[in-house]
């Protein structure tokens, strides 16, 4: 194994192949959109939420393994978390792969420390944050109307 | 077909003259397979700028001391051997710009939106790089143009050739068209497009980035208008490029840029502009890079374009027969090597081109994956993008066979 076959780890192809959370959702109260114009990864995110607890979120669209791997990931870490859990996650996210933080991620969201290898790969950054930028969208937008 | 004068390339000596050539990438030997992307650079280029910069540095033109005499005299010889490399008929019909898109932009300002009038037509492919639409997109919402585009075969493995004819109006005025498709490889019959073009009395615009670099072009023989270029894909420097012109038709353009350099007499509230080619050469131009760009048209002159084009046409064809023999590879633009380049288009099982193309890198192989500034193409072939290894001069089998083996730990990762 070296540096480029080791980013596939086990927990990102599992999440990448299990698609648990990849399907539309018809009744969400909210959709939104995403997409990496110069790689072509195109996502949507759909949230069903109860005040402001997410009750259900799940995500369509194509992309590579990196993009649909970290928005099943994403899914499987926020059902049942609330807005503000959610934004917080996302600050951790960020500065996981953007900056040389070392996460500390709550006991639910352990796997995404999986993901800490796309950092040595500038270029793929943006792969994993779609899911998580569409998010934050989602949250900046609704966090104070429920919160 | 390969003319009498065809060498068998001597490839592995060929690849010392290449310094990137001798680099591990990811600790593995390079198999550099992106040369459609840019070509990389001979000893002989290197020390032409570096030569220019140690020994002269002074700029050209009205300098009145030796070292500017002889930066211009190197930076007009440039010019002669770009022209001789398509056999221009005249050295001021070669306008030097940063590359390909820029003479495209060129053409379409300072002719397109010149001349042309509501209801003109513009035609062109679907097999064009962005830059030779989205230039034409514009230029139409600036005049009233229409864009119209020739039929393709299914698949895209071509133009409808049955119906080029049929693509002509009344009102085509210019047919802008790549000479080589940078997602498949595919070359467009220029010759019998320029035909049917001048019958109607249209001009005929080529994007030459794929195709000046890899096989010998003759601008009167194909009897085409414009012919736009870059060095960085044929052995020179990046940022300097060509646009080749019908004196005729430069001569009753606009300039595209104003400034110094493109003038002959300034007053206060009106100007006069210089002959050809400084007409559309404003401000200082790259000189180091077109100094750079003469060294690399003697570089391919002397290896020989017919060579490279026969050397990239077996490279092909071992490619294509490598894939066809396996079940997991789509591969794009047909398997008929015939008016074909050495580019190879593929996506591997249902594995996203990027982490293809990342797979591959971690294994030494160097590919490029995504739409190929080729969105319109990509819905042709209805897929999100693809993963493209393009050849050169020095591409060898080897570097073919790391590309296949590099495949092979694709599949045990992800089928």
């Amino acid at each position: 194994m070296n540096l480029g076959d080791d980013l596939y780890k086990e927990i990102i192809l599992d999440n990448y192949k299990a698609k648990k959370y990849r399907r539309r959702m018809d009744d969400a109260d909210i959709s939104r959109e995403g997409a990496n114009p110069s790689c072509g990864d195109d996502i949507e995110l759909f949230v069903r939420l109860n005040g402001d607890r997410i009750e259900e979120v799940t995500y369509d669209g194509a992309g590579c393994s990196i993009c649909l791997a970290s928005a099943n990931m994403l899914c499987t870490a926020l059902t049942g978390r609330t807005l503000g859990e959610a934004r917080a996650l996302f600050d951790q996210v960020r500065s996981m792969l953007t900056d040389a933080d070392v996460p500390d991620f709550p006991e639910y969201a352990s796997d995404l420390e999986a993901m800490q290898g796309v950092k040595a790969f500038p270029v793929r950054v943006k792969c994993a944050m779609l899911a998580w930028s569409t998010l934050k969208q989602v949250v900046d937008e609704h966090g104070a109307a429920v919160g | 077909m390969p003319s009498a004068r065809t060498l068998p390339l001597n490839v592995s000596e060929l690849r010392t003259e290449f310094p990137v050539l001798s680099r591990a990438m990811r600790g593995k030997r390079l198999a550099y397979l992106d040369s459609g992307a840019t070509s990389l650079k001979p000893h002989s280029v290197l020390e032409a700028e570096r030569a220019y910069y140690e020994q002269l540095s002074a700029n050209i033109h009205r300098g009145v001391y030796e070292f500017s005499e002889r930066a211009t005299i190197l930076y007009d010889e440039a010019r002669t051997k770009a022209a001789g490399l398509i056999n221009a008929a005249a050295a001021r019909e070669v306008i030097f710009t940063r590359g390909t898109t820029e003479s495209i932009n060129l053409v379409g300002y300072s002719w397109g939106r010149k001349f042309l009038k509501p209801g003109d037509e513009i035609l062109t492919s679907e097999f064009e790089h962005h830059s030779n639409i989205v230039v034409w997109q514009e230029v139409a919402k600036a005049t009233g143009a229409v864009l119209r585009f020739f039929p393709l075969l299914p698949h895209a493995e071509g133009l409808d050739t049955e119906q080029l004819e049929a693509a002509f109006s009344e009102r085509t005025r210019l047919v802008a068209i790549t000479g080589m498709s940078n997602v498949t490889g595919y070359k467009p019959p220029i010759g019998r497009i320029a035909e049917l073009a001048h019958e109607r009395g249209a001009v005929v615009l080529v994007d030459g980035a794929q195709m000046a670099c890899h096989e010998p072009v003759d601008v009167q023989a194909l009897d085409i208008d414009f012919l736009a270029f870059s060095a960085h894909k044929m052995c020179g420097p990046t940022g300097i490029g060509v646009l080749y012109g019908r004196e005729s038709l430069l001569e009753a353009m606009d300039p595209f840029l104003y400034g110094g350099d493109m003038i002959e007499r300034v007053w206060k509230d009106r100007s006069t502009y210089a002959q050809l080619p400084e007409k559309f050469e404003a401000g200082t131009p790259h000189i180091a890079g077109a100094i750079g760009f003469g060294a690399a048209c003697d570089f391919v002159q002397d290896v020989g374009l017919e060579n490279v084009a026969a050397h990239e046409r077996e490279l092909l064809e071992y490619c294509v027969a490598r894939a066809e023999a396996r079940d997991d590879i789509t591969i794009y633009g047909g398997t008929n090597t015939e008016d074909r380049g050495g580019i190879f288009s593929f996506n591997f099982a249902d594995v996203h081109a990027h982490d293809v193309g990342m797979i591959l890198d971690s294994h030494g192989v160097a590919v490029r994956a995504g739409f190929h500034c080729a969105q319109p193409l990509m819905r042709v072939l209805g897929v999100a993008g693809t993963t493209r290894a393009s050849f050169y001069m020095y591409t060898d089998r080897s570097d073919i066979d790391a590309l296949f083996d590099g495949l092979d730990a694709v599949r045990k990762i992800f089928l």
